[in-house]
């Protein structure tokens, strides 16, 4: 992995989870759909904190896309959950938010979760696909 | 009634985002290293292979009804109910659709990070 693959990897982290936060909030403003007036999910379109929304998720859309290029999916998701962590700590340094034992603990996994991914490949198949056996075991 | 159309919700979430996914992850794969492409043939050989793919238009139909779906999830119920839900699941059916549609290689790290990922969503934001 190079600089620029972590780099990608971050702006998913950050267009994911600020882009997340302006949709939530946006929705708590255009209030509850009715399940007979579905189609009113589109007025919330207008919402200007869902617009800022889909254009966040937009960019994180592009960077998600150049990560799966280099990167497995059962690398990239978990990579990327330290976006919760990041909300976490948006929460108390940005809201004042007071954080519970239960939520120090559930960053805890999220953080180890991470590390454990991350300090393997990124890409898996192509080892398995195109490598001969013999190959791999001189690897290991 | 409304935590049957919550729950409904998340299951449509769930199932269109991990097929989203999936099809964008394959498509990808199959454009290649997207830095690489650029470095060789351009920036413009990007919009073109990117935007000639059907697999990816079609995860992103997926993706689509994903987004929707949680959009009406979220206006129903809490975000902390909705959010980890649908997060913790989708990363236990994506590992899923990895190991079977696209033939990855999850190996025990990768299932020990899942699992670690998906029990600190849900108690991070399940509170």
């Amino acid at each position: 992995m190079t600089l620029r693959k972590y780099l990608v990897i971050l702006s998913v982290v950050f267009f994911g989870s600020v882009g997340d936060a302006f949709l939530a909030r946006g929705m708590k403003h255009a209030g509850a759909i009715d399940i007979h007036h579905l189609s009113r999910v589109f007025s919330a379109l207008a919402n200007p904190y869902v617009i800022l929304g889909i254009f966040f998720l937009l960019a994180f859309m592009s960077s998600y896309m150049t990560a799966l290029s280099f990167a497995d999916l059962t690398y990239v998701l978990p990579a990327t959950a330290i976006s919760y962590v990041v909300m976490v700590l948006l929460s108390i340094f940005w809201l004042h938010e007071h954080v519970s034992p239960q939520r120090w603990v559930g960053v805890a996994f999220i953080v180890i979760g991470v590390g454990v991914v991350a300090g393997g490949p990124s890409r898996t198949e192509h080892l398995a696909a195109h490598v001969p056996a013999s190959a791999l075991k001189e690897r290991v | 009634m409304r935590a049957f159309y919550t729950w409904l919700c998340i299951f449509i979430t769930v199932c269109t985002a991990a097929a989203g996914d999936v099809l964008v992850a394959l498509a990808m794969r199959r454009i290649g290293d997207l830095g690489e492409i650029r470095r060789r043939y351009g920036f413009f050989a990007i919009i073109l292979r990117v935007s000639s793919s059907g697999v990816l238009f079609g995860g992103v139909f997926f993706m689509a009804i994903a987004f929707f779906s949680n959009l009406i999830g979220l206006s129903w119920a809490d975000l902390s109910v909705v959010g980890p839900a649908s997060a913790a699941l989708t990363f236990v059916t994506n590992a899923l659709g990895a190991r079977f549609f696209l033939h990855e290689n999850v190996d025990r790290r990768r299932w020990l990070a899942t699992i670690f990922v998906c029990l600190g969503v849900l108690l991070l934001t399940w509170s």
